[in-house]
């Protein structure tokens, strides 16, 4: 049965081809549809390869299906092979379950576009580089698995490329990634010359054994670190993420927020031996990125007025938090956030896509409020997402960000203190979006109207599929829309169950069942926290998350219903600590200054050095051939020349004869 | 009769030869004069290997000759084609006004 996990990214393949041929003939809304039914069918075969496991003992739920030999370089051997094992099959189920129920979100959203079999096509090729990504069963298959979902990323935020801001956001995606994909390929060179082999198996069993030496493996690991930041937008690299919020909101959604993003989190989960063979300022390293980032982050988006930039920077935050997890050697509470993040961000996602679908394209918070009255559904479920990120129990978040919290301070009691602090700033950011989109007074009717009219700006806004011109009024989002958005609340409120701690009379039957599902991949990586101060007081830990949670959701209540307090947005966060632009002038100003040196070097040194010897040797024949007079009668003569001084040099200096 | 006159006397003649004919290729311009001045050149080295052939007795520089004379024939043969073909388009050219292959 689990031979057959090749079916997994065959689904969406097979999809992408048929789009590739007929997608322009099935058309609005059917391609949508054909993709979509791709995309369950690639979860329907995880769902049964993942009971094929669950019916194995522990330790044999790890299946290799070699496709075919890739590279046969001498000793170098790469096969196409996927790896059917608990860590993949868990992305699998979510990265297609989610990703399929975001699809059909999309046939509602993107109805009306003129490029509607491509988007679907583009979307289809993500999910099956992502499962390629997951299944590898060597860094080379995830690496093309990487590279692909990169390339689809830069296509679909770029999606609108008639949109200047859609075509920049795309290749400063794609860049920025290129800096990390350095990162994955320098490592990849150097594991394959630690231990000859770029098999998943192969690196981290010399890592358990301790063949791998540790300064090798602290440099595996932290140049993964490298990619990870890049495609997991972390710090210094984490700037595309924000910008690509330009794509259409499902592909934010699907690849912004739920799949791709964690791609950098799965990575290092998957290598955890390798970070565990190293040396022990390694995982430090990543925790304290993680928990920078997820603090910085956290605080930018408290000043954000575009929908999607908040929830852009939130993802962000929630991604250093995974990383916290991995620094910490929480693999399973990473793992476990991914899952949960990856059910409520998508919700919210879709329910910001909804909101700015019903309000024709509007995606300034100011211009909202009140939309719970129009729009019942989408505020609904948005509401359980908030609450599930925000962490107020019994929601998923709670869960996950609690058990990430408790490695921390397991580790250090510094990382515990930023993770409360973002805690904080999450329950606060997420409460003001929630009021001032959902709640408070509606601001659309005038704000709005003034959008519609005279900003011929809009203009190039993806072709407008309403009637209701004129006369505006927002409205529900059609069931293609909402259904998702329902599935997703479900799984966003009760995602907590997969991995439920042994507290408040929990029975252990219940108890730590991703724990246990995942055991056979992470337990070498995994940090023993029994004994430790954290351990024994989780009590107080859950006390202490609670009312974090309760106090950012109660100061943000204050300040933007209540309005006690006067709102504290500083432009330093809302231009992101101007981060991006210190980059931006960086590269612009000494960095193009150099690039220029480098490339006036090429140009007039090296290009120089080659176009000079062919300068010298044009000019010394043009002197020289001006001997070749045409004259026959001067060739005889300069011939009978010669033969005299060559008789006479031969008779006179030589002296034969 | 022939052992008489010295083999010094045929290379003398010989060298004469080949001089005057060296000398009018390089100051003589009409072609078909230059051409004749080659021929002289050819003869003055077949007069030389016959000479030697006989004072050494060596029937090897007779050989030679045989070979020189067919490749001048056959030289005459091209040249002559070419010197037609060339005065036929340009009635009255000379060596020196043939110089199009100029650098």
């Amino acid at each position: 049965m689990a031979d057959l996990v090749w079916l997994i990214p065959a689904f969406p393949l097979a999809g992408f081809l048929l789009l590739l041929v007929f997608g322009r003939r099935l058309g609005d809304p059917n391609a949508g549809y054909l993709a979509t039914a791709m995309v369950f069918g690639s979860f329907a075969s995880t769902v049964l390869i993942f009971f094929d496991l669950l019916s194995k003992p522990a330790e044999d739920r790890d299946t290799v299906v070699t496709l075919f030999s890739w590279l046969p370089v001498g000793t170098f051997q790469v096969d196409m092979a996927f790896l059917a094992d608990p860590l993949s099959i868990a992305m699998c189920l979510f990265v297609t379950g989610i990703g399929g129920l975001i699809h059909l979100f999309a046939v509602g959203y993107m109805h009306g576009d003129a490029k509607f079999s491509k988007f679907f096509l583009y979307l289809n090729l993500f999910v099956f580089s992502m499962t390629l990504l997951v299944l590898g069963e060597n860094l080379l298959v995830t690496f093309l698995g990487w590279e692909g979902v990169g390339t689809c990323s830069y296509l679909l935020i770029a999606f609108w490329h008639s949109r200047e801001s859609a075509a920049t956001a795309g290749k400063k995606a794609f860049v920025t990634n290129r800096v990390g994909d350095w990162g994955v390929m320098l490592a990849m060179f150097l594991a394959f010359s630690a231990v000859g082999s770029l098999s998943y198996s192969v690196i981290n069993e010399s890592a358990e054994t301790g063949e791998l030496a540790a300064s090798t493996a602290s440099a595996i690991a932290m140049l993964l670190l490298l990619g990870a930041a890049g495609k997991s937008a972390q710090l210094p690299l984490y700037i595309w993420l924000p910008d690509a919020m330009e794509g259409p909101t499902p592909v934010s959604a699907l690849i912004h927020a739920a799949t791709m993003v964690t791609g950098g989190v799965f990575l290092l989960t998957r290598i955890n031996p390798v970070i565990a063979a190293s040396y022990d300022w390694v995982p430090t390293t990543i925790a304290w990125v993680g928990v920078i980032t997820a603090l910085f982050a956290a605080t930018i988006a408290l000043a954000q007025n575009d929908i999607k930039k908040v929830l852009a920077y939130s993802t962000v935050s929630q991604i250093g938090y995974m990383m916290l997890a991995v620094g910490t050697g929480g693999y399973v509470a990473a793992i476990f956030h991914m899952i949960t993040h990856a059910a409520f961000k998508a919700l919210m996602f879709l329910g910001a896509g909804s909101v700015i679908h019903g309000m024709h394209e509007e995606q300034d918070m100011r211009k909202m409020g009140a939309l719970r009255t129009v729009m019942p559904i989408t505020a609904g479920t948005f509401i359980v997402g908030w609450l599930a990120i925000a962490g107020v129990p019994p929601f998923s978040g709670f869960w996950s960000k609690d058990e990430i919290l408790l490695f921390a301070l397991a580790d250090s009691p510094a990382l515990y203190v930023v993770g409360i602090i973002t805690a904080i700033l999450t329950a606060f950011y997420m409460t003001r979006q929630v009021i001032m989109v959902f709640f408070g007074e509606a601001k659309w009717t005038s704000a709005a109207n003034e959008a519609e009219a005279p900003e011929p700006a809009e203009g190039e806004e993806p072709i407008e599929t309403h009637d209701a011109h004129g006369e505006f009024k927002p409205h529900e989002s059609p069931p293609v829309m909402w259904i998702p958005l329902v599935v997703l609340a479900v799984l966003a409120a009760f995602g907590g169950v997969l991995n439920l701690p042994k507290l408040f009379g929990i029975p252990s039957g219940v108890s730590y069942e991703l724990e246990h599902w995942l055991e056979p991949v992470i337990e070498f990586g995994e940090a023993d926290i029994t004994g430790t101060w954290a351990y024994d007081n989780k009590y107080i830990l859950v006390a202490i998350a609670v009312a974090a949670a309760l106090s950012g959701l109660a100061l943000a209540w204050l300040v933007y219903t209540k309005k006690r307090i006067k709102p504290w947005e500083p432009t330093l966060f809302a231009n992101g600590w101007y981060y991006d632009a210190a980059v931006s002038w960086f590269m612009g100003t000494p960095g193009r200054e150099g690039f220029q040196v480098v490339t006036d070097f090429d140009a007039k040194v090296v290009d120089g050095a080659v176009n000079g010897v062919g300068v010298a040797v044009k000019e010394a024949a043009t002197e020289v051939r001006k001997g070749q007079t045409g004259y026959v009668r001067q060739y005889a003569g300069v011939i009978g020349i010669g033969v005299v001084l060559l008789l006479g040099w031969f008779v006179v200096i030589r002296g034969i004869l | 009769m022939i052992a008489a006159i010295g083999t010094s006397s045929y290379l003398l003649l010989a060298a004469l030869l080949f001089a005057i004919g060296a000398f009018g290729l390089l100051v003589r311009r009409n072609p078909l004069i230059m051409f004749m001045c080659i021929e002289l050149m050819l003869n003055a080295a077949n007069l030389t290997f016959v000479a030697l052939a006989t004072q050494l007795g060596d029937i090897n520089g007779q050989t030679a000759v045989f070979f020189v004379m067919v490749v001048a024939a056959a030289e005459v043969v091209v040249g002559l084609g070419i010197l037609v073909s060339i005065l036929r388009r340009r009635p009255g050219a000379t060596a020196d006004d043939l110089a199009e292959l100029k650098g």
